[in-house]
């Protein structure tokens, strides 16, 4: 008579499961709202972090699509002494020699300064530096020019000068026809640049032209950078012949760089700054949890006259536990969703103020639905167990 | 096949912690159909006894069998499968859901069995029917009277067709006229063959059922008449008087045949 199968309790579809712990939370309405705010600030902090830090990567990529990974520099080294190397004056001329190398140019630092008077101090330099430059360079570095015009065959010969956007700024010029100072006499600013994400240094240059930098400010002749742009497949293989080429003699005294490779490094990495927010977000995630865990065990010490009810009814102690963890699961789980949507709204605002395209990685979602799942089941199963060990008797006793 | 009583406790005990013998030896016999009230002072030891039948605890000694099964040889689980299939309580606080109405609360009796939701619901409507509630399946406990809170409870405990309904004092919080309502569906039930038994310390609600069980100090001290007889009249008290006023002319047979006497080895 015993063990008969009669006595086998009946499953809780997971449909009744859930009804069952949504009725839990909707009887106390304002406590599951605070409680999942919690939860929602912690998993919206950390959406928003790498929603943020994901825009500005996918911007820094971006750029680097549209300013090609094909442009290589070439600048001196140090000799076997560790002096200043010297490019070849003709470098130039030799790189413009290899095949899939279709533009090259050069810039060589002029040894003077530039400033808005002739009263103001020499040693006072503004960090701006004075650059011959070919007029091929706008072409080679894909530059533009903001107002007026860049250098040609009549004005690289002239005392005329073009201001690397950055530079312009320093000088407080915004506009072009006014004159600066520059090795000891007046030179008329005929173009200033837009900013050249590839070329910082070409930002913070006042460029002229290179027969007038030999005639007027004393410059030698040797390039001191030599940019090129080859086919994008033929990269590496300049990349490896550049330095015998420029200086057949000392190619251990030439440096080939890709500028590219810098804005790829800085896109890959996520910044301390970044690290450090997440971790914020991770400890208001866990202050959250702590929310759900008290809510739920606050929720089984009120409600125990509702768990002997359901004993009596034929819950079993399997069901009771089911039914508050499911409880803490769903109201981990509204957090969840609320910090999502909030961490995607607040990426969007930021990357639309900046400029960004807004992106959000989904590998984001996947993470906050798991952190979520993991924190209301970790807050749900000491108050579920509670509740399921608690005596049907003493539960309905109580007051 | 089930065995002949719903009910069978030998020598049943019960000690709480504290050395509180609440239960002192209980033989108790309940065959299918009777209607019976277990009366006895306060802290008799009644609610014990209930619990023991409706196997919400297990004794410190003796045997139960509920529906023929020996609970003490059935797991936690199979105990909730019994009480799930077998037995339906109500309780002086009715233990009704807040703000859910009152057919959601008869269908969550309902939750435990594997029936699926649309047919706890057509079950619900219909035991809510049953006890004169076919007009509130709507409402939510707070706009129903207590006698009603009580019914629908009531109807929860019934909507399964439990063969053992338990009601722990089920008009302890009533007044006569809400009482004498919940009283005339717990007869309709019986009348249609539920065993029913009934604590309370009301003697007048126990003389009103056919079987009376008096409880004295952890011991059955009496237990006269047929609980397959029918229980008497209820006439509404008009509120100043008893919970419900019984009327002599209607008791049971008179049969006085003592079976069980608590307390002997
Ligand atoms: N969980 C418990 N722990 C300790 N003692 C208990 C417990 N439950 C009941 N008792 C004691 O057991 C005795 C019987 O209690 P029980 O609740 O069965 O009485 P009762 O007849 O139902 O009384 P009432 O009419 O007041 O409800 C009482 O002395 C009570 O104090
Ligand atoms: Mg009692």
């Amino acid at each position: 008579m015993t063990r008969d199968q009669r006595l086998r309790p009946s499953r809780l579809g997971p449909s009744d499961v859930l009804r069952v712990g949504a009725a839990g939370l909707r009887a106390r309405p304002t406590r599951v709202i605070l409680s999942a705010l919690g939860i929602a600030i912690g998993i919206a902090t950390m959406v928003a972090v790498i929603g943020i830090s994901s825009s500005s990567r996918e911007q820094l990529l971006r750029q680097l699509d549209r300013l090609g990974t094909n442009l290589l520099t070439v600048s001196p080294g140090r000799t076997l002494f560790g002096e200043q190397a010297e490019l070849p004056a003709i470098a130039l001329d030799m790189v413009k020699r290899i095949g899939p190398i279709h533009t090259a140019s050069a810039t060589g630092t002029a040894d003077t300064g530039v400033r808005r008077t002739d009263r103001i101090p020499e040693a006072v330099t503004g960090g701006i530096s004075v650059q011959a430059a070919t007029t091929e360079l706008l072409t080679t570095l894909e530059g533009r020019v903001a107002k007026g015009t860049w250098l040609n065959a009549a004005t690289e010969r002239q005392a005329a000068v073009v201001l690397g956007s950055e530079a312009a700024t320093r000088l407080g010029i915004t506009r072009v026809g006014v004159r600066v100072w520059m090795g000891g006499r007046w030179f008329t600013v005929i173009g200033i640049l837009e900013p050249m994400p590839l070329a910082p240094e070409i930002e913070r240059s006042a460029l002229v032209g290179f027969p007038v930098a030999e005639k007027l400010l004393g410059f030698g002749g040797h390039p001191t950078t030599i940019y090129e742009r080859s086919r994008e497949e033929a990269v590496e293989a300049v990349r490896a012949v550049l330095p015998r080429t420029v200086n057949p003699e000392n190619p251990n005294e030439v440096e080939v760089s890709r500028p590219s490779d810098a804005l790829a490094a800085r896109a890959a990495a996520a910044s301390a700054f970044t690290n450090l927010l997440l971790g914020l977000g991770a400890v208001a995630l866990l202050v959250g949890g702590v929310g759900v865990a008290n809510t739920m065990v606050i929720s089984v010490l009120e409600r125990r006259r509702e768990i002997g009810l359901r004993r009596s009814l034929g819950a079993t102690r399997g069901q009771v536990r089911i039914q508050f963890l499911a409880e803490s699961l769903l109201l981990s789980a509204l957090g969840g969703l609320v910090g999502s949507v909030l961490g995607a709204l607040a990426t969007t605002a930021y990357a639309l103020s900046r400029d960004w395209p807004p992106v959000v990685p989904s590998w984001a979602f996947g993470g906050a639905s798991a952190a979520t799942l993991v924190i209301g089941t970790i807050a749900g199963i000491y108050p579920a167990m509670r509740a399921a060990r608690l005596s049907p008797t003493v539960a309905l006793a109580a007051q | 096949m089930n065995a002949p009583y719903v009910v069978a406790l030998h020598a049943v005990t019960k000690v709480y912690a504290g050395q509180v013998h609440a239960l002192r030896g209980v033989d108790l016999t309940v065959a299918g159909g009777e209607l019976l009230a277990i009366v006895g002072p306060s802290g008799s030891g009644k609610s014990t006894m209930l619990h023991m039948i409706g196997t919400l605890d297990r004794p410190t000694s003796g045997t139960v069998r509920i529906d023929g099964y020996d609970i003490a040889e059935l797991s936690d689980r199979e105990l909730s499968a019994l009480r799930g299939r077998t037995l339906g309580f109500v309780f002086q606080q009715f233990h009704l859901a807040p703000g859910v109405s009152a057919l959601d609360n008869v269908a969550e009796g309902l939750l435990y069995t594997g029936i699926p939701r649309r047919e706890r619901r057509e079950r619900a409507a219909a035991a809510l029917e049953r006890v004169g509630l076919g007009h509130r399946l709507a409402h939510r406990p707070h706009q129903l009277s207590g006698g009603e809170q009580q019914r629908v409870a009531v109807a929860r405990a019934v909507a399964g067709d439990p063969p053992l309904l338990l009601a722990d004092e089920p008009t302890g919080n009533l007044d006569s006229g809400a009482g004498a309502e919940v009283l005339g569906v717990l007869r309709d039930l019986h009348a249609s063959g539920t065993t029913i038994a009934i604590i309370t310390h009301d003697v007048e609600i126990a003389d009103w059922c056919p079987r009376q069980v008096r409880v004295r100090d952890g011991r059955i001290v009496a237990d006269h008449g047929d609980g397959a007889g029918r229980p008497a009249e209820i006439t509404k008290g008009t509120g100043s008087g008893p919970p419900a006023e019984i009327t002599e002319e209607a008791r049971p047979d008179g049969r006085t045949e003592i079976t069980t006497k608590g307390g002997r080895a």
